[in-house]
């Protein structure tokens, strides 16, 4: 790998990818609400139109359902097609063609049809744009057999992740978490496609674990930074991909550490960071040295007030404060 | 410690040896003991209980006794030739 | 009020006897200072208390034999008067028949201010949560100490176990579950590895024992059975209390000896992947410079070679850290200072190696007095149970018994173990002359997933090096 690195954003990791798709196979195409000549709700797909043109980059009707079930019979039919959703939020309307037919639609065949369909979708809060279009569904997603969900947090993944979607045989639905499209950063001229099966340790540590994805990745890097100022070596591990969980990677972490800090944008209640926690205690309890401490945003829909948004998420502080908890100190 | 006007008679100075093992092993049997028996060996005097063997002895009997006379309490009948001054002539 | 418990001074023992009382109600003692000797099964240790106070009252007679974490005596506050002479003991400890007057009298004594409890309800919460009644400001009618009162009062922290006791008899194991901290999964199971009893463990934040806390107790208590003593010899002057040791004890006492010496032994043996090292040392400037130093001395100031062996080791250990500590849950800790253990035989059999603290810091004089004190109360049955706690590395010296040399069996968690061989004459080359000289077979043996043969070997070498100029020592 040459040392050539160049700065990007994670808007325009995420275009490139879809642009290097568009060109290395012909099957590929984009379509969602305002991808074409607005160039995309969050500026993903700006300039993409001119390039590729209307057959392969389209704008489709405001009808979540509609939409998404026809990127699926595309991708029956032998396509390789990337639907783009707004947000989460909106993705519900989609909801039955997502799981009634993306995810089941193999298993109901008996392996005559795969979906081969990427799903790329918004999530997550921090913007003020209120309950609506705030909130972090991706947990939801996970629960569900026949996908893969996967959740880009660095510019690596945003570059990467998406060629390796396209190439899995099964719907792979892609979270782009909100605050994370104007993260910028460099990253190698040769950068390309990433593994989707495993998660990874962005910092290495000892005391304790602190696991999150997505758009906390940050703020968790923050807090084990200031967990460092106080003596205390965290490890943070980006699960990166939520369905199937890595279980190796944040369980072989927990097993050296012995206390883990789950951080999760999404609900505490039956949740993503639920499942992570039950499997620490299934498969790690004897080598608990704390309980499992989480992170969560509280259970209010996301408020529209600043104040009461920081509020709600999961800030430093609180990792900060959960950290020292596993220790048995006080911050 | 003044260097005695007087040495032991050998019947003291044996009682002055039993009594300073005494000191470190105070359940020590001479019984079975006789003369040429090394006395280190018998009653598994390290270094330490030696020490504290030679430091009775010289206290009991005012005999000075030096470190290169060490070699020279090595039996009750080498501890008592040394102390009532034997090989001295006295 | 503080209260003093009976400790755990190793991984097996569950259970302790009082053979003597150093202290008597109103005594002032400070942290460090020996309170009772106790029968450990194995050995006769003075334990020290860990607060300064005034003695409040002994709770266990001599002759007792309690479970680890029985409270054996109250503190009172530094600077306060004696309170009245307690009465004797009771021959086994007993619940305090109303510890809620204990609670509210005592304190009152010491400061002058006699605080005004009515309410049951507030003497209750008061030892639920540890709360010191006469330091409580009554708000309540002529001053009375409310509910509200002792609850402001309360620290933060819940009742720590230690202060449990005071209202429950503390004395069974029963009595003590309702306050027993937590123990973590990963701590139980550390502490099963580790041959710690979970139960016995201190919690650093008084709630829960985490593996932190289990390691800190397996250093502190490094498995007292390598040094196993024999039965310590009865108090003087101890009445003979319902509960004394019975005659059979000290056979049951031996046996226990032999269990513990075979399973820490073996567990040395299983985990620790030892690798040996040799090297014969010249001990001829050693001693030489050493009877130039005993020519003018006193017997009782002497130095012997041992002396010298040890202050040359502990210099060594000091320049090469990474023998001196513990292994501990896959890593290596390091030992807080180089704690010298001493291998001391015990007539009638056994052996213990208690610690010369900071023994790198010590003259050669200061060495040898040290060896010499320790090992007078080794053979005593006095040892403090912080010198059979947590000696860093253990010297053996068993060429003094007569062997050329000894390949020693680690003392987990330490990771060295050095031997010395006995001192013998042997022809040796010297410039290229052959000469009759001292020599000692210094050997080494060291667990392998600390250090690495070379570490060893140049730390064997250090020694080496240091004997061949005394003077420095």
């Amino acid at each position: 790998m040459t040392a050539t690195m160049v700065k990007t954003t994670y808007r325009e990791a995420l275009r490139e990818a879809i642009r290097e798709a568009l060109q290395r196979d012909e099957r590929v195409f984009l379509m969602g609400e305002d991808v074409g000549a607005y160039g995309g709700c969050f500026g993903v797909s700006l300039g993409l139109l001119e390039d590729f043109g209307p057959e392969r980059i389209r704008d489709t009707p405001l009808s979540e359902s509609a939409f998404v079930g026809a990127g699926i019979g595309a991708a029956i039919g032998g396509l390789r097609p990337i639907v783009e959703v707004m947000t989460v939020n909106f993705s519900l309307l989609a909801l039955d063609q997502i799981m009634n037919t993306a995810a089941s639609l193999q298993h109901m065949s008996g392996g005559q049809y795969a979906v081969p369909l990427v799903i790329r979708m918004t999530t997550g809060a921090g913007r003020q744009l209120a309950a609506q279009h705030s909130h972090s569904l991706e947990g939801w997603y996970a629960h569900i057999p026949g996908l893969r969900i996967v959740t880009p947090a660095t510019l690596e993944d945003a570059r990467g992740m998406l060629w390796t979607a396209l190439e899995d045989p099964d719907p792979v639905l892609v979270f782009e978490h909100g605050s994370l499209y104007n993260l910028a950063g460099e990253i190698a001229a040769d950068a390309g496609p990433v593994d989707l099966d495993h998660a990874a340790v962005r910092r290495p540590g000892d005391d304790l674990t602190l696991i999150t994805y997505g758009g906390t990745l940050g703020r968790t890097l923050e807090a084990a930074e200031e967990l460092a100022g106080a003596g205390v070596s965290a490890e943070v591990v980006d699960l990166r991909t939520l369905r199937p969980l890595d279980d190796a990677t944040y369980l072989g972490s927990v097993t050296r550490t012995h206390r883990a800090v789950i951080v999760d944008e999404g609900w505490r209640s039956g949740s993503l960071s639920a499942e992570l926690s039950a499997r620490i205690t299934e498969q790690a309890f004897y080598d608990l040295d704390a309980p499992v401490e989480r992170v969560c945003t509280e259970e209010v829909p996301i408020p529209y007030a600043q104040h009461l948004e920081e509020e709600a998420l999961p800030q430093v502080r609180d990792i900060v404060a959960a950290a020292h908890r596993t220790l048995g100190e006080q911050p | 410690m003044s260097t005695p006007t007087t040495r032991p008679t050998a019947d003291a100075a044996r009682e002055a040896v039993q009594a300073a093992v005494r000191h470190v092993v105070p359940d020590a049997d001479f019984d079975y003991v006789d003369d040429d028996t090394p006395l280190r060996g018998e009653f598994e005097l390290d270094s330490l209980d030696f020490l504290g063997f030679a430091e009775t002895l010289a206290s009991r009997t005012g005999v000075p006794i030096a470190e290169a006379d060490y070699p020279r309490l090595a039996t009750m009948a080498t501890c008592v030739a040394f102390l009532t001054g034997a090989r001295d002539g006295t | 009020m503080s209260d003093f418990t009976m400790p755990s001074l190793g991984a097996d023992m569950e259970r302790g006897t009082v053979l003597e009382w150093l202290v008597a109600p109103g005594d002032v003692v400070h942290k460090g200072d020996p309170m009772a000797v106790v029968d450990t099964s194995k050995a006769a240790v003075e334990v020290e208390t860990f607060a300064d106070g005034v003695v409040v009252d002994l709770v266990v007679r001599v002759g007792s034999e309690v479970p680890v974490g029985t409270v054996l005596a109250h503190l009172g506050p530094v600077g306060a008067a004696a309170p009245a002479p307690a009465p004797e003991p009771a021959p086994e400890p007993e619940p305090t028949p109303e510890p809620a007057e204990v609670a509210a009298q005592e304190p009152a004594a010491t400061t002058g201010h006699q605080p005004v409890v009515h309410s049951p309800l507030a003497r209750r919460r008061a030892r639920e949560l540890g709360v010191d009644l006469a330091s409580v400001a009554g708000t309540g009618p002529g001053g009375e100490i409310t509910r509200e009162d002792v609850e402001a009062a309360a620290p933060a922290a819940p009742p720590t176990p230690s202060t449990v006791p005071e209202a429950a008899p503390a004395t069974t194991p029963a009595a003590r579950g309702a306050g027993r901290p937590r123990v973590t999964p990963y701590a139980r199971k550390l502490a099963r590895e580790m041959g710690v009893d979970p139960a016995a463990v201190t919690p650093h934040d008084g709630e829960t024992v985490r593996a932190s806390d289990v390691r800190a107790a397996a250093i502190a208590a490094p498995a007292p059975a390598a040094q196993a003593p024999p039965p310590p010899a009865p108090p003087p002057g101890a009445p003979p209390p319902t509960g004394a040791p019975r005659p059979t004890a000290a056979a049951t006492r031996a046996q226990t000896m032999r269990e513990t010496i075979a399973r820490l032994m073996a567990r040395s043996k299983r985990e620790i992947p030892h690798y040996y090292l040799t090297t014969t040392v010249d001990l001829t400037d050693a001693l030489a410079w050493m009877r130039e130093q005993n020519a003018g001395l006193p017997i009782a100031e002497r130095l012997v070679p041992a002396a010298l062996l040890l202050r040359a080791t502990a210099l060594a250990t000091a320049r090469h850290p990474a023998l001196n500590g513990f292994w501990v849950d896959d890593a290596f800790v390091p030992g807080s200072g180089v704690h010298l253990g001493v291998a001391v035989s015990l007539r009638g059999g056994g052996l213990v190696a208690p610690a010369i603290h900071d023994a790198d810091r010590l003259t050669v004089t200061e060495t040898m007095a040290a060896m010499r004190d320790l090992v007078t109360r080794a053979r005593a049955g006095r040892l403090r149970g912080s010198e059979m706690a947590d000696p860093t590395l253990t010297v053996t010296n068993l060429g003094e018994q007569g062997v050329e040399s000894v390949y020693g069996v680690i003392y987990p968690p330490q990771v060295a173990l050095v031997g010395f061989g006995r001192v013998v004459e042997r022809p040796w080359s010297v410039d290229g002359l052959l000469g009759v000289r001292p020599l000692t077979t210094l050997t080494l043996a060291a667990d392998h997933r600390a250090t690495d043969g070379f570490t060893g070997g140049r730390f064997l070498a250090t020694i080496d090096d240091l004997l061949q100029h005394p003077e420095e020592l």
